[in-house]
């Protein structure tokens, strides 16, 4: 294990960011505030689906107190161009028309205007001053009534990608993508057993507490400051000077502290409004979403539909897999559907695969990234079948997925062939954990199943500076949204060979470090980290050189050892040996201060793996749902800090356990969404569920000087089976529509054994 | 745009005088759980006159009347009651009803009296003291009259107060030996959530046999219900399978509750029944200690 390796990898420190957040100091998005700043404010579109005909922002000019309003004509046509966000891709032609509404408002709450005023009040009156005039058109919600001919069309020029020959007609279906291993109409003519079933999930929201806010200032010389809350300071700098054409480094952007991401603070909405109403206002302009504002037009990950089909021999071995994906994308194209077929099968090594997607649009806000975008739906409905096939063939579904799990050497149906996994011991130790040895307590019913992340790397850049007494800060460039502040500085102290709090980790804004990609696809601790270290031996590289110089000696004579430089062998001479704090002191006359720097673009992203396990209980006459016992075990390469790993993995389990039994957006025949606000969206709350245990498992990502894989994402993959499973095997009924809110399994559990309701 | 007035009188007197002279923008405060959220949602409209009347000291004070009657000042808080020596041992139903009013927090401010003029037909408190069969004071430019708690609401968000009425205190009556209560609702989640149906059964039980019945029913209707058949169908019984069955099918019965984002009318009727026969069984089992 890790402890015996390492003096401070593996160890639980408090994080660097601790006391400030405990004590209120630390500063999130809405704190921030500059002297004469405005307050900005989005006028949204109270249609699902609508032209434009006109705007008329007269009398709210007019308004005393208004200093600014801006429409989509204050914002410059954009190319067709695909750039990344994230793990997700966005259209520059679409995402400026997300942020401002031109030719038509594509889903309720729509941005149409903006308007900055000198109070709360007054920008709320301008609001109502602005006259829109609207053609109301109809409008279409769900992903397979999207899909169909005569579905109300998004988008008069949205051509299928992906499919020939390419149809002359546009239609809702943005994509279609194929992703075959192998022939699997000569798989499945060997399987003794197929199980053939059709899923649906409904769309989720990210659920962050803290709600999107930024404050702009456009000076009279063009230069731009932004405090955003976000995940990716870079991207917001990036799509400010896309979107309103301004050159990049005339931007500087300052990370905030973040109150959650989960993927949902990676793109932009308010930041490219407020930094317009400071140009035409002249002054800072602030803007904070609220709540309702937050569920209508931000977010979600999508809802859809998913048909599996799995064929096996009766010993279990899977011959042949397909599967069927269609995603919401929301108002413009771009679910992660393609990450939903890839993750499908990957799990498992079998050698006749099949998965087609369809990226489809609907009346709904645009879709964003949401902890492993796309793969749990795609593991709804594969655990699930997977588990319907252990039933039918009486075999432990741990064993079942033993007995295909993909290991080193594995071709993906996507293409790549599997590194260092750690699937198998995964599995091997569900198997081991005293949860799954144990019986289920009276009453109760187990479920298992398991999920997979590719985790990424990406463009990092660091740097390691050495204070004047020796001391030393680590700058990078991603916000912290799980504790990688800590994780990177005890990386730092383990290869500086000093004490924890002798390293203090700082996020620099766009200005004052490299460029950086965006805290997301659980690649901060893997690719940063890798950064990191990179920076802190190119620091000991230069110390080293510096002792040499002090000694007189060559630098190849000098080693680090224990943050101390120290000749090589007696051959170089006798010195003492040089610590941090001595070469500090001296750096003036041994070539100035003493840092480094590291940028990369990381590669060898270790995949990670989960299986989770649930002890539920199923209350029949109400449909009810109490989790009694859940364990979420990951392989996460090491663990740097191990309880902000377990808290990523409590994390992900409560969030899927969520999307599982209750959450989802219920629109009005109007197109309007009805349940706004976290009392009517269920996101779980404390009291409804147990302590989430966790089992750690370590297998060396090869490819990181600490074995990190990405941890943040998998945890969320496998719940919504777990969950599924254990209630079928609970009740003999097996949900395939999600939630499994209480009135659907009610109904459900009514229909398959009919009965006075209130026995 | 914050021209909102605050008054806090030291009489009713006082408080009716300042909601008369309101003309219908007066609002009153007690806890403010529901009102200030109102105020920062900007559902209440400029030119609102608040009355906060917790200064008001028969407003807020609980008085043990013997035999298990109480009068409760319909501002006095859910944790008030909750530490309050007497009124668990004599309305367990009721106290859990209003202890269920919003989150610990909320629950060193919420009231009653707030809760029930806040007129949601899914106000907890509310079916717990229809089946109390608790009575209301209220207090006008007319003087004062005593109402059926159920007759105060008229529809979601609306009241038979008259104009100038404020609602003062709660009486519950004196009840005999063997007799208890029971509130239950359904929510999806744990806590911090709103009933999709909420069921109060208040009992008398004499040798095993149910001598006295009442049950309010919450959130499957526009206002909270007095389920009265199913109260016949209890009284007489020894709360058997058969009777218990018949006051479900009663409640089931006068369910008129909509499709939302709470729950759908098929669920929401069926729940009915089942929570009739939880609270029954829970009820019957304090009664038979009492």
């Amino acid at each position: 294990m890790s402890k015996q390796k390492y003096k401070w990898v593996g160890t639980r420190p408090d994080r660097p960011d601790g006391a400030d957040k405990v004590t209120g100091r630390a500063r999130f998005g809405a704190d921030f505030n500059m002297p004469g700043q405005l307050v900005g404010k989005v006028l949204r579109s109270p249609h699902a689906h609508a032209i434009i005909k006109s705007i008329d922002t007269s009398a709210a000019e007019k308004l005393p107190g208004v200093k600014a309003v801006v429409t989509a004509k204050d914002f410059p046509e954009q190319p067709n161009l695909i750039v990344p966000t994230g793990e997700m891709q966005v259209n520059l032609r679409d995402i400026t028309r997300n942020v401002m509404a031109r030719e038509k408002a594509l889903y309720e709450s729509h941005p149409v205007a903006a308007v900055a005023a000198t109070t709360d009040a007054i920008a709320n009156a301008a609001l109502a001053l602005i006259k829109v005039e609207y053609q109301v058109l109809p409008h279409v919600i769900d992903v397979a009534e999207a899909m169909k001919d005569g579905a109300p069309l998004l988008h008069d020029n949205l051509i299928t990608e992906g499919v020939k020959p390419v149809p002359t007609k546009p239609s809702n279906i943005a994509k279609r993508i194929d992703n075959v291993k192998g022939d699997t109409d000569a798989g499945f003519k060997q399987a003794e057993i197929v199980v053939e079933r059709d899923y649906t999930t409904q769309p989720v929201h990210q659920g962050y507490i803290e709600p999107h806010a930024c404050l702009a200032s456009m000076a009279e010389d063009g230069q731009v400051q932004i405090w955003s809350t976000t995940q990716g300071h870079f991207q917001v700098r990036g799509f400010c000077s896309r979107l309103l054409n301004i050159e990049t480094s005339q931007i500087r952007v300052t990370p905030t502290e973040i109150g959650g991401g989960f993927g949902g603070k990676t793109v932009v909405y308010l930041e490219p409004v407020a930094v317009m109403l400071s140009k035409k206002s002249g002054k800072p302009v602030k803007m904070v979403m609220s709540r309702d504002e937050v569920f209508r037009a931000s977010g979600p990950a999508p809802g859809g539909t998913v048909h599996v089909k799995i064929g096996a021999k009766k010993d279990g071995t899977i011959v042949a897999a397909e599967c069927t994906i269609a995603l919401q994308a929301g108002a413009f194209p771009g679910s992660p559907v393609g990450p939903a077929c890839w993750t499908s099968f990957a799990c498992y090594d079998i050698p006749n695969i099949k998965v087609i997607g369809y990226d489809v649009v609907s009346n709904r806000p645009k879709v964003a990234a949401y902890r492993a975008p796309g793969a749990p739906i795609s593991a709804w409905g594969v655990e699930s079948t997977m588990d319907i096939l252990a039933q039918e063939l009486r075999m432990d579904p741990i064993d079942l997925r033993l007995k295909n799990a993909a290991k080193k050497g594995t071709k993906t149906s996507y293409g790549p062939v599997f590194d260092t996994i750690g699937f198998v011991e995964t599995l091997e130790a569900a198997k081991k954990s005293e949860h799954y040895k144990s019986k289920p307590k009276p009453g109760m019913a187990r479920g298992v199943a398991a999920g997979f992340w590719f985790n990424v790397g990406a463009d990092s850049s660091a740097a390691a500076h050495v204070a004047e007494d020796g001391t030393v800060t680590i700058i990078s460039g991603n916000p912290d949204i799980g504790g990688s502040r800590a994780s990177l500085a005890l990386m730092a102290a383990e290869e500086l060979g000093v004490d924890y709090d002798k390293v203090r980790p700082v996020i620099a804004d766009t200005s004052s470090i490299g460029f950086n990609f965006v805290t997301g696809g659980s690649r901060v601790t893997f690719a940063t980290g890798l950064a990191v270290v990179n920076s802190v031996r190119d620091l000991i590289r230069e110390c080293k050189v510096r002792a040499a110089k002090t000694w007189g000696v060559d630098p190849d004579g000098v080693i680090w050892e224990n943050g101390c430089a120290k000749p090589a062998g007696s051959n170089v001479g006798e010195f003492e040996p040089l610590s941090l704090a001595q070469l500090a002191a001296t750096a003036g006359k041994t070539g100035g201060p003493i840092n480094g720097h590291n940028q990369l673009n990381a590669q060898g992203a270790g995949p990670g793996f989960g299986v989770h396990i649930v002890d539920l209980k199923v209350d029949r006459d109400t449909g009810i749902v109490e989790i009694g016992r859940y364990t979420a075990l990951q392989d996460v390469g090491t663990a740097i800090h191990p309880s902000y790993v377990e808290g990523q993995m409590q994390g992900g389990a409560v969030q899927g356990i969520g999307w599982a039994l209750n959450e989802e957006y219920i629109y009005s025949a109007k197109g309007k969404l009805d349940n706004a606000g976290f009392l009517d969206y269920r996101m779980p709350v404390a009291s409804d569920l147990p302590m989430i245990e966790t089992v750690i498992v370590e297998v060396a990502n090869p490819h990181h000087p600490y074995g990190v894989r990405g941890v943040g994402e998998v945890p969320i993959v496998p719940p919504l089976a777990t969950v599924g499973n254990a209630i079928a095997r609970a009740t003999g009924v097996r949900m395939t529509d999600l939630p499994m809110s209480p009135p659907r399994l009610s109904a459900a559990l009514d229909a398959a054994t009919p009965r006075m309701a209130a026995e | 745009m914050t021209d909102i007035s605050y008054s806090s009188p030291k009489t009713i007197d006082e408080a009716v005088a300042a909601m008369v002279a309101a003309k219908g923008a007066g609002r009153i405060l007690a806890g403010g759980t529901d009102l200030l959220v109102q105020l920062r949602a900007g559902f209440v409209k400029p030119g609102s006159i608040i009355v906060d009347i917790k200064k008001i000291a028969e407003m807020t004070s609980i008085e043990d009347k013997g035999g298990g009657s109480f009068k409760v000042g319909a501002a006095v808080t859910g944790m008030q009651l909750h530490d309050h020596p007497t009124f668990k041992k004599a309305w367990p139903g009721v106290l859990e009803a209003i202890n269920l009013i919003g989150s610990k927090q909320i629950q060193g401010r919420a009231s009653a009296g707030g809760n029930l003029c806040n007129a949601s037909p899914a106000a907890d408190s509310v079916p717990a003291l229809v089946a109390a069969g608790a009575t209301v004071t209220v207090q006008g430019p007319k003087g004062r009259r005593e109402v059926a708690v159920e007759k105060i609401p008229a529809g979601p968000g609306r009241m038979t107060l008259e104009p100038g009425e404020i609602v003062v205190s709660f009486t519950l009556p004196a009840r005999p030996a063997g007799s208890s209560d029971a509130y239950l609702r359904l929510i999806p989640r744990t806590e911090m959530d709103i009933a999709v149906v909420g069921c109060g059964v208040n009992l008398t039980m004499k040798g095993g046999i149910c001598t006295a019945a009442r049950v309010g029913l919450g959130a499957v209707a526009p206002t909270v219900l007095l389920v009265e058949a199913a109260a016949k169908a209890l009284i007489g019984s020894k709360l058997d399978a058969n009777a218990l069955e018949a006051a479900a099918a009663a409640c089931r019965a006068v369910c008129k509750p909509i499709d939302d984002k709470r729950g759908t009318i098929v669920y929401r009727t069926k729940i009915a029944g089942v929570l009739l026969k939880r609270a029954t069984a829970i009820a019957a089992e304090r009664a038979a200690k009492n």
